[in-house]
């Protein structure tokens, strides 16, 4: 311990750094500016800013709108668009284990430990579009950009509690001209069947020779992962489909629809 | 009149014996002066520093790599904590009085205000750390071997700040927190096979309305004084103990993983083709004090001396 080396003060370039230096005092005294900094911005917005409170809990009264915690709203702007037990249960779910199961599914040994885009291209831009594009982004359409009946409102504009908004929305099957219910259940099956099956088998078929990431990662790693990437483009694809085809479900069975 | 120096000798004496007494060097077991074995001391010692190691990575203690947001949020949860305790001895979870208890923090009690604003800004700026926390873990990919299991223990502390957030919510009672726990929990009424509209219930016979997930949630039907009590012991009890308990593991397993991450050539296979053996090291790479076993690595765990101070450079 006591031969280990010492911190130099002269650290101009980093090259010159050691590997290591004493944590007393290195990391303390930048622990404790941070802290100290982070207590200080704390109280001037705990004095500047007061809670909210607002009238007493009346159930008789609803709110229009009545909007989730700020970092529930991107699950309260899924419902737009998905029926409650996928937004609310299987999305959330498989937020949850997808982002536990990364570490297992991530086979390049590339960018440990430090910043690159290049290395890790892929898994960095995924994980960029699912925490900006599908996280923060519904977040902040929620907060600001929602009003009565969950319609959209600028900011700057009048919350106009009887704006009528057209609901014309039909289902996939409507929209080619299938009126027959068990068709249609069919077609939705194809459909989300083909969702998740063709794109990565093609992948796995066209470029497994040639990549050795593929090869690292084996079939189970694969499929898993393809799993979850295309559960989780299914939702900009629903939203795509509801905002510019006015698609209400894919998928229409007596138990449930997607 | 004492002049300056013998004011200055008082002091210095005064110091050393307060230094040198019994009570004094049975608390603090090092001494202050700017020695190796005092620092290394004052980081083993004590209760509260032994937590971190006595030597750390230089790149680890940059703002720029880190963002500090990890240690930011467990500051966060610690003033949530205390702000917490202090809210505990004004606040009663019944409907009757929950409210009514909002209203004589803020004007009865000093500093009453101060303490709920603090506890509710430091909850918002804990869940938003938290997230800014995995971005960064993320993007440097310090998930990867040998912390995966860290990371889904990180995974786990972002869901329970979120439950605990939500938890809270309700707590001041008004039409804010009821009617955002009920747009929240009335998900949980579609819960496959387990909430009385979500699919496949029908399936279960003994789920209905008042018997299912929702109903577990809220303690009844609607958002009501089952509700109150259930998130207030959720809020101030259960969730903290995991929380903590999840927390321990998180910083223990920092130091069992090899401390904070960094750039390791080791594990990587190199760029350009050129066969580097297992554990070889590129000779230029490596600092001449940082080579060879540094006390806290463990066998087995990833040999650091290979690292360059950006990884990027080849």
């Amino acid at each position: 311990m006591t031969a280990s080396s010492t911190p130099k003060a002269d650290a101009g370039d980093r090259a010159a750094l050691p590997a290591k230096v004493f944590a007393w005092p290195g990391l303390l005294r930048i622990e404790s500016l941070v802290a100290l900094a982070a207590i200080i911005i704390l109280c001037v917005w705990s004095i500047t800013i007061d809670a909210p409170l607002e009238e007493p809990a009346n159930p008789a009264i609803t709110p229009n709108p009545a909007k989730a915690p700020w970092y529930f709203l991107g699950l309260q702007e899924l419902l737009v668009y998905f029926d409650p037990w996928i937004a609310g249960v299987v999305i959330p779910g498989l937020c949850i284990v997808g982002l536990m199961a990364i570490p297992y599914l991530d086979v390049n040994l590339k960018g440990n430990g430090y910043y690159t885009f290049k290395r890790r291209a892929f898994a960095i831009s995924t994980f960029l579009f699912g925490f900006l594009g599908l996280w923060i982004i519904p977040i902040v359409i929620g907060v600001f950009f929602r009003g009565p009946g969950w319609n959209l409102f600028w900011p700057w504009e009048h919350w106009d509690i009887h704006k009528v908004v057209a609901q014309n929305n039909v289902n996939l099957g409507n929209l080619i001209g299938i009126k027959n219910y068990l068709a249609e259940a069919v077609l939705g099956i194809v459909f989300l069947s083909a969702w998740y099956v063709v794109p990565p088998l093609v992948l796995w078929r066209k470029k497994y020779a040639e990549s050795p990431t593929l090869k690292a990662m084996g079939l189970t790693r694969f499929v898993i992962t393809a799993f979850l990437f295309q559960s989780m483009m299914l939702v900009p694809l629903k939203i795509f489909a509801r905002l510019v085809l006015h698609v209400k479900y894919f998928l229409v069975l007596p138990w449930f629809n997607v | 009149m004492p002049t300056l120096e013998q004011d200055k000798e008082d002091k210095t004496e005064l110091r050393d014996r307060i230094a040198s007494s019994q009570i004094w060097r049975s608390i603090f077991r090092h001494g202050f002066d700017d020695t190796q074995r005092n620092r290394v001391l004052q980081m083993t010692a004590g209760f509260l520093l032994h937590t971190r190691p006595v030597k750390v990575w230089t790149h680890g203690i940059r703002l720029r790599y880190t963002w500090g947001a990890g240690g930011l949020t467990f500051l966060m949860f610690v003033v949530a904590c205390i702000t917490g305790v202090v809210l505990m001895f004004y606040y009663r979870p019944v409907p009757e009085y929950a409210y009514a208890d909002m209203k004589y923090l803020k004007f009865d009690i000093p500093f009453g205000m101060f303490m709920r604003n603090m506890h509710r800004w430091s909850a918002h700026a804990m869940v938003l750390l938290v997230l800014v926390h995995m971005l960064r873990v993320f993007l440097t990919g310090s998930y990867k071997k040998p912390r995966e299991f860290n990371w889904v223990i990180g995974v786990c502390l972002l869901t329970l700040t979120l439950l605990l957030s939500f938890t809270g919510y309700l707590l001041p009672w008004d039409q804010l927190s009821i009617w955002a726990v009920t747009v929240g929990t009335n998900m949980a009424r579609a819960t496959p096979f387990l909430g009385h509209e979500g699919p496949f219930s029908e399936f279960l016979p003994f789920i209905s309305p008042r018997y299912d997930a929702r109903s577990l949630l809220l303690g009844g039907t609607i958002v009501a004084q089952g509700t109150l009590l259930r998130f207030y012991v959720l809020h101030c009890i259960v969730l903290p103990i995991f929380a903590i308990w999840f927390v321990m593991v998180h910083f223990y397993r920092i130091r069992k993983d090899g401390g904070i991450s960094g750039p390791n050539k080791a594990l990587e296979p190199p760029l350009v083709a050129r066969p580097v053996p297992a554990g070889q090291i590129a000779p230029e790479s490596s600092p001449p004090k940082a080579s060879g076993a540094l006390p806290e690595n463990q066998p087995g765990q990833e040999n650091q001396s290979a690292r360059k101070s950006e990884g990027e450079s080849e």
